[in-house]
């Protein structure tokens, strides 16, 4: 199978990585591991530390994020593709932005809270 | 392919091959319904005009804390989750990494790690769910609420003198009943009438007596969730968008289990060998990382906040 042409595949699927690249890749893995578990350990601190309040959610939201792109970026690997796939990847979800703030901002008209009249 | 003019074919702008760009489009898609779900959420818990329910209060079951201690533990249970489906991400990236290298052994090693976290990570959600279904009542915190049919809710508490409910919102504010030996006692103008030990109480009790600007002729307690009624929040919302969610992502994490479960396979009988590459597992990981992805935000949004 290996030497049949598949136009389906991309040839650089066959170019194997060697011992010392997986190493250094290993290495890798374990050190976002440790980020994402502390980030998870801080959001724990922070919820039994902190009160309640926009502080504390926009916090969470942060650490979210951070942990967010450390899975998208490292263990998705979308950091090693080429920008055109990134941006492809990225840029729809712009619209999940925007659909945030639209309710955020229209959505304070039910009670009047944050940028509600 | 060098030299060839843009629109005859044979370029590859992505440098991916078909079938990782594909589940990338399709990962994206999911982001959005995810996304619209979580931005739903959001908004109709903002909007909600009666308390919503309090994260802490609500997931304080923990195994064998809870069954043999009577330990209540916050959030823990699902802290572990957590870290469960984030191991479970580790294993399968460093089964991706083994492909890379061609090491049969690595890669069918690690996606069986996947596989065992993957199982836990859903034998986890059956153990909340049915927490969450069956809820509470005999411990600390909210240990169950009266729903009446002008849509209060009182609520129980656990006092010094045992069980107590107290209505805390509407025209009424104090103590109506108390719960001695399994009895519920209604107190106050509603003395002398007991109902029966509350696990037994159908949903709807007939109560005589009628003051203070509701009519409680029609009393139910409500232990736990279902679609119509939660003991955690007036708003049925809670409940429902815990079900719609979690469940929409555990269907998730079910049928990437199935995948990897079929990728392993694939890998120990060396089918992916002969093929001359492990791409398949990339493809599977993707996703799986995808369904820990969502589970980040899901924790987030449902048990932070």
């Amino acid at each position: 199978m290996a030497d049949m042409e598949n136009p389906y595949e991309h040839p650089d699927i066959h170019n194997h990585h060697d011992e010392e690249y997986g190493k250094k890749a290993r290495k890798k893995i374990w050190r976002v591991f440790w980020i994402l578990a502390a980030i998870t350990a801080a959001e724990f601190a922070v919820a039994f530390i902190v009160g309640r309040g926009t502080f504390r959610n926009v916090t969470f939201i942060l650490m979210t994020l951070v942990k967010a792109f450390y899975i998208v970026a490292e263990f998705m690997h979308l950091r090693q593709e080429v920008k055109s796939l990134i941006t492809t990847i990225l840029v729809p979800l712009l619209f999940v932005v925007w659909l945030v703030l639209a309710l955020l901002l229209e959505g304070g008209w039910y009670n009047g809270g944050w940028f509600g009249a | 392919m060098e030299g060839r003019p843009s629109w005859s074919g044979g370029r590859k702008p992505f440098k991916a091959t078909y079938g990782k760009l594909m589940m990338w489009f399709f990962l994206m898609s999911d982001a959005f319904t995810f996304g619209t779900f979580l931005v739903a959420y959001g908004l109709v818990r903002f909007k909600s005009d009666v308390a919503w329910a309090d994260p802490e209060a609500v997931y304080t079951h923990f195994p064998l804390l809870h069954e043999w201690f009577h330990v209540e533990a916050p959030l823990a249970f699902v802290g572990l989750m957590t870290f469960i489906l984030i191991a479970s991400s580790v294993t399968m990236v460093l089964a991706v990494e083994a492909g890379h290298r061609m090491d049969r052994d690595g890669v069918v090693k690690y996606l069986g790690w996947t596989l065992v976290g993957g199982i836990a990570f859903l034998a986890c959600q059956g153990y909340e769910w049915y927490h969450f279904i069956i809820g509470t009542h005999g411990g600390g915190g909210l240990d169950g609420s009266i729903h009446l049919l002008d849509g209060t809710v009182a609520q129980f508490f656990a006092g010094a003198e045992g069980m107590f409910a107290q209505i805390m919102n509407g025209d009424f504010a104090g103590t109506i009943m108390t719960i001695d030996e399994g009895q519920v006692v209604l107190s106050a103008a509603y003395e002398g009438v007991t109902l029966p030990e509350m696990s037994q109480l159908p949903e709807l009790m007939p109560v005589q007596g009628y003051e203070n600007g509701w009519d409680p002729r029609y009393l139910s307690v409500v232990e736990g969730a279902n679609l119509t009624v939660n003991q955690y929040s007036q708003n049925p919302s809670f409940a429902n968008f815990f079900f719609f969610i979690t469940g929409f992502h555990g269907s998730h994490v079910a049928s990437g289990v199935l995948l990897n479960y079929i990728v392993y396979r694939q890998s120990q009988n060396g089918t992916l060998e002969k093929r001359g590459h492990y791409e398949m597992v990339e493809k599977v990981g993707l996703y799986w990382h995808f369904v820990d992805l969502v589970w980040v935000f899901v924790f987030t949004f449902f048990y932070l906040i």
